[in-house]
């Protein structure tokens, strides 16, 4: 899929657009950057219910091309600004994080890993 | 080595937010320098896992970074207070982060063990009351 699915499955919002063609192949969810940072995935989507900008620099030392905020979070000014330059985008869904992961992970997209 | 190419940053301990910045700009420059993208991502997953070690742990520092045709190799030095146990701080899910900086989405006991993950060579100095250096070396293959 490409980041404009994740946006239509997840009925999200847009709120910084980088390269909506982009094609995702994994996702990531979760609150704590370490754990994301401990598995490299290629091309993966991060979604998660934090917000602050270390969200949007884990996603850049990852190469990830688009983050979630579930739950319906709002980034603030810096944070969108930061993902801005490094042309990520950005997308708010209503969803909360099992939901939102379920609905990408039913139509195709996988963990990456076995575990 | 002559021909290695040296950055130098230093980061602040008072702006968590900032944090990561030296690590984006060193993996800005290697992406320029053409370097492949598995190495990049080593490099700059590990310097950033330190650096925000440095901010949350030890009230910042500089990182030096020598970048050579085969390999990166990156310093960073603190003047926190130290590491009491190095093994110890080792262990995945060791932790000594206030809560805090658990709601901020570090403080898993995950860095070290990632930064290890991460690079072909890790060392760490370090003395109680005086600070710690962080040495870490990435072997770049050659795409
Ligand atoms: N630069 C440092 N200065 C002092 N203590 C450190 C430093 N880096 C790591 N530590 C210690 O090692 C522990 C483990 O570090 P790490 O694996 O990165 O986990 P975390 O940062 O999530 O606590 C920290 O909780 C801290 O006690
Ligand atoms: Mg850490």
């Amino acid at each position: 899929m490409i980041v404009k699915d994740v946006l239509d499955i997840l009925e999200g919002e847009i709120i910084c657009e980088g390269d909506l063609d982009q094609e995702i192949k994994t996702a990531c969810g979760s609150d704590m950057m370490s754990d994301v940072l401990a598995f490299v995935k290629d091309q993966s989507v991060l979604l998660t219910g934090l917000v602050n900008p270390q969200v949007v620099r884990t996603a850049e030392m990852m190469d990830m091309a688009c983050i979630v905020f579930v739950r319906g979070k709002m980034p603030d000014e810096s944070i969108i600004k930061l993902a801005e330059t490094r042309g990520i985008t950005l997308i708010k869904t209503r969803f909360r994080m099992f939901t939102a992961c379920g609905l990408l992970y039913t139509n195709g997209l996988s963990g990456g890993t076995k575990v | 080595m002559s021909n290695a190419i040296h950055l130098h940053y230093d980061v602040s301990g008072e702006d968590f937010t900032r944090a990561g910045e030296a690590s984006g700009a060193v993996k800005k420059t290697l992406k320029k320098l053409g370097y492949n993208s598995d190495a990049i991502r080593r490099v700059a997953i590990a310097m950033y896992e330190a650096e925000i070690n440095m901010v949350i742990h030890a009230d910042g520092g500089f990182v030096d970074i020598d970048i050579y045709p085969d390999r990166v190799e990156v310093l960073l030095s603190d003047h926190g207070p130290g590491i009491p146990d190095v093994e110890k701080a080792m262990q995945e899910g060791f932790s000594t982060a206030p809560d805090n900086v658990r709601t901020l989405g570090f403080g898993a006991g995950m860095g070290l063990p990632n930064i290890k993950k991460y690079t072909d060579d890790m060392r760490i100095e370090t003395t109680i009351g005086v600070g710690t250096n962080l040495y870490l070396t990435v072997i770049v293959n050659q795409p």
